[in-house]
């Protein structure tokens, strides 16, 4: 399995890490909170540590922590637009279901 | 489901705890919103992909007022209903206003406050409401953009921009429903968007022209504050001013006479804009026009002949540039970076010309329309809480002294001008009559001297001091600005705790470059407000001994002095009361050391009574221990 990431998504990150000027690539991961149980996380990445798990698609370096994995793994990583709002989306295969807002999940 | 935005390494929030920001740059022309996204700070556009919302509002009857692009084609069709450039009313008095422009069509209704209101078919409306429409557009447009409520916003003002003016800015946004986490200097916003608050300490200057108004600002870096050394400029000279030129060239090229009507002047200005801007990235150009009898004119503008005819223009900028070096007292050589501003410093020429004055090449690669706007965005973000700890946070300055009216009509400066805010200041007071009750403070704004000489912000009254002898009670006063550069003093009375306290509402109605001529006259005046400050400081403590001496005679005059010591004493009291309202500091001191001296064995006498009385009739050995 593993993440994957769409060309634009990839493009963007790429973009965006280039303009940062520093970090080594993005994590992916979840934490445990939110209104539906879970919230996912997109940060930079400055350091990876040792127990991450790193995935390269597209020349991106996607980071994940073991313990996130479970709850993404299979994931792809997606850049889109609605009308003036723009950002990333994750299509996880894993999700039954989410809060009315989106920004959480229970898997 | 809701899109995610990349964070920086451990600033991942919580769902719907998203700090979002944004930094607005509310222009006399055009406005815009920006915000930080995955790390980049980005100006926000509408559905249309229009980045800029011309700061222009069009009331109409019985509906929601309509701003932007749609009010700008109103405009000439509906000129007394429709607002354009209603900053240069934000902050003024009702006589300001109508000085600035007898040619403005619009009605002005005077109200309750010193605030103008202007008269359309949908009420009477301030400035301040005016300015929160368009503000209330900006905040749409960034909740749509990113989907929730915004956590809070910096908006940028002029750097002339006096309390009067920032505090109409607050009020506007706060109308619009927007928490203010800030408001910054343009200048100072246009340097962060380079990042230059991230580099060396040093000395910059921001050259902003734009459409209609041109500034010049020196800003000095100086441990992570940026300090507005001096600012100048012209507010009638723009981007504007070269399509006129361009548009008289084309009329004497073509013929066409100086009667035509206002369509065709119209037009021809709009012709005269495009043949600007294709000018920016080409050395030639076909300029093709239609004339009043439907025929057409077509002819070649080269960017030589261009530059002929805008370099008058553009070397007027360079005289205000040349004034604020020297006010700042530093010669161009030390300028570090130059930031450009202001869609027209986008003709080469301009740049050309800026580069050859400051003896650098100007920085350019951010779009110049938008990099207030993207200053204020990394300041919003930064305020939001939304980078790690560490980074560096920006402060701003008071520009000119905050200050306390004394005895004598002298100025006690609380705050001295260029302290980073937010700060708080403490000094204290005390009484200057024996049985003083109430203590009126006076609250000054400015670097002189003299209470006439600076400008009265406010004035307020502490009451319920108990009576005590002068001198003896404690009056701290606290001058607190925050960070927006407004301010609140409290006095409080330290052995009772009675309190008072005012929140600056400054009087409205101060000139743009008034700050600048305050600071200037301070210099000029240096010498002349000190030896005004000795005086009144002697003539203070003239009054002081006067007053003291009176009330001892009345009280043990008769039982302890002879009549040959009390004439003696009152020809030297007579003597300092005439004295005192002169001009000599010299003899003012003589009076007062010769009453002094007179007055010696009454002082003794009066210390030797009160300590009589207060023995009286008690046995030695009670004092024991």
């Amino acid at each position: 399995m593993g993440i994957t990431l769409t060309d634009i998504a990839a493009e963007r990150v790429s973009q965006f890490l280039e303009n940062r000027g520093k970090g080594v690539g993005l994590r992916l991961g979840v934490k445990t909170t939110g209104c539906s149980g879970m919230a996912y996380v997109l940060e930079f990445v400055d350091a990876i540590e040792p127990e991450d798990q790193v995935f390269e698609d597209k020349g991106v370096k996607v980071i994940v922590d073991p313990k996130s994995l479970v709850y993404i793994d299979g994931t792809e990583l997606d850049y889109t637009r609605e009308g003036l709002n723009e950002g990333f989306r994750f299509n996880n295969p894993n999700v039954k279901d989410s809060c009315g807002c989106g920004e959480s999940f229970t898997v | 489901m809701a899109l995610l935005q990349i964070a920086e390494p451990g600033q991942s929030d919580a769902p719907h705890q998203r700090k979002l920001a944004a930094g607005i740059d509310l222009g006399t022309t055009n406005s815009l919103v920006a915000t930080v996204r995955s790390g980049v700070p980005e100006t926000l556009p509408n559905e249309q992909g229009e980045h800029l919302l011309p700061s222009v509002v069009q009331y109409k009857k019985g509906s929601a007022p309509v701003v932007g692009s749609e009010a700008r084609a109103a405009a000439t069709k509906d000129p007394l209903n429709t607002i354009i450039s209603v900053k240069r009313f934000m902050g003024r008095g009702l006589d300001d206003v109508k000085s600035l422009g007898s040619r403005l069509p619009y009605e002005f209704v005077e109200s309750e406050s010193d605030m103008p209101r202007l008269h359309t078919v949908a009420g009477d409306f301030s400035p301040v409401e005016i300015s929160a429409d368009i503000l209330k557009t900006l905040k749409q447009r960034a909740q749509d953009t990113l989907g929730d409520e915004l956590t809070g916003v910096v908006i940028t003002v002029p750097a002339y921009f006096d309390d009067a003016q920032r505090q109409a800015t607050k009020d506007a946004a706060r109308l619009a429903g927007l928490n203010v986490l800030r408001l910054i200097n343009e200048p100072t916003a246009a340097a962060v968007a380079y990042g230059l608050d991230q580099g060396a300490e040093g000395v910059h200057a921001v050259f902003d022209l734009g459409g209609g108004t041109f500034d010049i600002s020196i800003l000095r870096l100086n441990k992570g504050v940026f300090e507005v050394l001096a600012t100048s400029g012209d507010s009638a000279l723009g981007g504007d001013d070269m399509d006129h030129a361009i548009a008289e060239w084309i009329m004497q090229q073509a013929d066409i006479k100086d009667d035509v009507d206002h369509a065709q002047l119209r037009r021809l200005m709009h012709v005269a804009r495009d043949v600007k801007e294709a000018l920016t990235d080409s050395n030639s150009t076909t300029v093709k026009v239609e004339l009043s009898d439907g025929a057409f004119w077509e002819g070649e503008l080269t960017r030589e002949t261009f530059n002929q005819l805008v370099d008058p223009l553009i070397r007027k900028t360079l005289v205000p540039c040349r004034r604020t070096l020297r006010d700042a007292g530093i010669t161009a050589e030390e300028i570090q970076e130059v930031v450009m501003v202001g869609g027209s410093t986008r003709v080469p020429r301009v740049r050309e010309l800026v580069g050859e004055f400051f003896g650098r090449e100007p920085l350019v690669d951010i779009d110049p329309d938008k990099v207030v706007a993207i200053g204020a965005a990394v300041q919003a973000d930064i305020l939001a809480g939304n980078k790690p700890d560490g980074e560096m946070l920006l402060l701003d300055i008071t520009p000119l002294s905050l200050g306390l009216e004394t005895m004598g009509g002298l100025v006690e400066k609380v705050i001295s001008r260029n302290t980073p805010i937010p700060v708080a200041r403490a000094q204290d007071f005390t009484t200057f009559k024996d049985g003083q009750t109430a203590l009126a403070l006076h609250i000054l704004q400015g670097e002189r001297e003299l209470v006439s000489d600076c400008r009265s912000l406010a004035r307020f009254e502490l009451r319920g001091i108990p009576p005590m002898v002068a001198g003896a009670a404690r009056i701290r006063v606290t001058f607190q600005v925050d960070a927006d550069g407004l301010l609140s003093v409290t006095a409080k009375e330290q052995t009772t705790g009675t309190e008072s306290s005012i929140q600056v509402k400054p009087s409205y109605g101060l000139t743009d470059n008034e700050i600048e001529g305050m600071l200037r006259d301070s210099f000029e005046h240096a010498k002349e407000d000190a030896g005004m400050r000795m005086l009144r400081e002697q003539q203070v403590e003239a009054e002081r001994v006067i007053e003291a001496l009176t009330a001892a005679l009345d009280e043990d005059g008769n039982v302890l002095l002879s009549e040959q010591e009390r004439t003696e004493i009152n020809t030297c009291l007579q003597n300092l009361i005439n004295i005192k309202t002169g001009n000599d500091i010299r003899a003012i001191k003589k009076a007062i050391s010769q009453l002094d001296k007179a007055t010696q064995d009454f002082a003794a006498r009066r210390m030797n009574a009160s300590i009589n009385k207060a023995l009286a009739g008690h046995k030695l050995d009670e004092f024991k221990n």
